[in-house]
């Protein structure tokens, strides 16, 4: 529901806010509830793992606090503005503020691995060309990939594209970082190494983290647990099991 | 203003990004072949095509640029090079009654039956006649070589004329006398002058109007196709034009030589389908390239959508990703205008030396096809882009 409190209260500095979201997708007799009262806040520097079975609205809250989708009632703010009735340009420029990294890791064929991590730090606009690509090399390094710069993605193992798309996420200095499955298609070690990595790196730049999971072995990097079942959100609370 | 250029340039240079369309052409040499090998043969097309309709339109005019002279008289039943009707000689020498007229000469033009020496079969060839001692010719050659037309018989014939005239030129010039026969009478060729095959005539010849006279006993003695007139240097010529269709009666058309030229022109511009089939051909090149190039930039988007999508998720506004089409569109004209250029240029060689047809490559056709070649590519390009509207970021978590 629209709630004029919601919009005008202060944030508090939390990266997201997310007040009273619903969510419905189809039209009609179609339209189906995804996301019910869901409430959220997450500071920056913290880490929040989101798990739940699939199917129950983990990825629709991700791409709504993404900014990739219009939000239909409640209230989003993100670094304090109000995504709610936000327009396609304000929903973009806020985009530039989040990294994300996709369960694909969804880099550029025909990029090598540090022109795909620079393609992250092109979008800042007030770094020179060199200075980006320095920076995207410095990201590469930090993801121990200072060895593989020239290589395209499909050399790279699904480790390394994912520590890259991780480093193409950060090149970009993102408040935010949105994460679906990032270990998904990887082995157990591959898979801890990169959401260490995730999570090292993001303490580092005081970035907030919001990561939807499956996998149970990384679920200790997690400031905050929370889970979602049928469209709601709640506290995990490991000991309730 | 100058280090402010400068420093603009070097803000450029240092705000640039990663050469994405760049990239995405480069690094799939397969495509950009084939989209390359399309472009050009498009390319190609237009030229050959165009080429042949400036070239057959510019040979029409060989002889036409030969003559020395500013203002020239023509019958009004004269429709092109081909269909030459004749006009009394007297309204030429009336012509000497304005002041800026200096010199006046009569000419003869017609198309004759010219036997081949060595077949013995007969083709057209257009015969010239005039007065030897006056100067009408531009070239010097022609000019150096006209008092042997005083001998009764002799010619010059045009060692460019198409093969089927016979090896006039080569017997020549082993030092034999080639003689034969024009219209049944006997001529010799004195000597050899470069003209050039055009629409009408596939070989040319120059005689004197007394030869031309025993070549064509039927036309009147008094009667000429072609009067040339030569103006006080200084003078305007179209005002000489409009002073001359005062002073003449109806039965002569005055012109200037460049009106002269621009007639013959538009006679095979507008009474044949030479300009509509060329133009047509070269339309046919450019649809052709098209449907390739949009074809190329089309699946390359489609393939690449959820890459595009993923940008748009980074921050990246759609418009700079059009432009990532736009810039894929421009480089592929670019790159495919190139062989296109350099094989357009041997393929006139080849017709020149083929037809010898002045087929050249102008600045201005080179510039033309350039540019359909660009507004090919960024066209296509443009409706490329409409896939991109397709590429939703919500869809690829």
């Amino acid at each position: 529901m629209r709630s004029p409190t919601a919009i005008d209260k202060p944030t508090g500095g939390a990266a997201i806010a997310v007040r009273d979201l619903s969510h419905w997708y189809g039209r009609g007799d179609a339209r189906r509830q995804v996301l019910q009262d869901v409430e959220l806040s997450i500071d920056p520097g913290e880490v929040v793992l989101l798990t739940g079975p699939s199917g129950c609205g983990k990825t629709t809250l991700l791409t709504l606090v993404g900014a990739l989708r219009q939000v239909q009632a409640g209230s989003v703010q993100l670094f304090g503005s109000e995504l709610l009735g936000a327009g396609r340009r304000e929903r973009q420029q806020l985009r530039r503020r989040i990294g994300m990294i996709f369960q694909g890791h969804n880099l550029l064929r025909c990029l090598t691995a540090e022109q795909n991590v620079q393609m992250g730090a092109d979008l800042l606009a007030d770094l020179g060309y060199r200075a980006r690509r320095d920076q995207a090399r410095e990201w590469l390094r930090a993801v121990g990939l200072g060895d593989h710069l020239g290589k395209l993605p499909h050399d790279l193992s699904g480790g390394q594209k994912q520590r890259v798309a991780i480093a193409r996420a950060l090149a970009a200095r993102p408040e935010l970082l949105l994460a679906d499955e990032p270990t998904a298609a990887l082995d157990s070690r591959s898979g801890r190494e990169v959401v260490d990595l995730l999570r090292r790196l993001a303490r580092e730049q005081g970035c907030a983290v919001l990561m939807v999971t499956h996998d149970p072995r990384i679920l200790d990097v997690a400031d905050r647990l929370l889970r979602m079942e049928d469209g709601r959100l709640f506290d995990h609370d490991p000991e309730a099991r | 203003m100058v280090s402010r250029g400068l420093q603009t340039i070097a803000g450029i240079w240092r705000s640039r990004r990663i050469p994405l369309a760049w990239l995405l052409l480069t690094r799939q040499p397969m495509r950009l072949a084939v989209a390359l090998a399309g472009i050009a043969f498009a390319g190609i097309l237009m030229f050959m095509q165009l080429g042949f309709r400036d070239g057959l339109f510019e040979a029409s005019v060989t002889v036409h640029k030969l003559f020395d002279a500013d203002v020239v008289l023509l019958s009004p039943r004269t429709t092109s090079s081909i269909g030459m009707a004749s006009f009394p000689r007297r309204r030429l020498v009336q012509t000497l009654a304005d002041p800026d007229v200096i010199g006046i000469s009569p000419v003869n033009w017609n198309l004759l039956l010219w036997r081949n020496p060595e077949a013995r079969t007969t083709r057209s060839i257009l015969t010239l006649g005039f007065e030897p001692d006056d100067p009408i010719f531009l070239d010097p050659s022609i000019s150096s070589q006209a008092r042997l037309l005083q001998n009764r018989g002799w010619v010059l014939f045009d060692e460019r004329s198409r093969p089927e005239f016979g090896p006039v030129a080569a017997w020549l010039k082993q030092g034999r006398t080639v003689e034969t026969e024009v219209s049944g009478e006997r001529i010799r060729v004195a000597g050899l002058v470069s003209l050039g095959p055009s629409f009408g005539a596939d070989g040319n010849m120059i005689t004197s109007r007394e030869t031309y006279q025993r070549l064509m006993p039927s036309s009147p003695p008094g009667s000429i196709e072609l009067g040339l007139i030569r103006l006080r240097p200084g003078a305007d010529p179209d005002a000489a034009v409009a002073r001359l269709k005062r002073l003449l009666p109806g039965d002569v058309r005055v012109v200037t030589k460049a009106g002269f030229e621009e007639l013959e022109k538009t006679y095979w511009r507008t009474s044949t389908a030479i300009g509509f089939i060329f133009t047509l051909g070269a339309g046919m090149g450019f649809v052709v390239g098209c449907v390739i190039v949009y074809q190329i930039l089309y699946s390359d988007v489609s393939d690449h959508l959820p890459e595009y999508a993923t940008l748009m998720a980074m921050g990246y506004r759609l418009p700079s990703l059009l432009g990532v089409v736009a810039r894929e569109g421009l480089l592929l004209a670019v790159l495919g205008y190139l062989p296109a250029y350099v094989a357009g240029q041997g393929l006139y060689a080849l017709v020149r030396s083929g037809t010898r047809l002045p087929v050249v490559m102008d600045p201005q056709r080179a510039l033309l096809v350039f540019t359909m070649i660009l507004v090919m590519c960024l066209g296509s390009a443009g409706l490329a882009m409409r896939r991109l509207g397709d590429a939703d970021p919500a869809e690829i978590f």
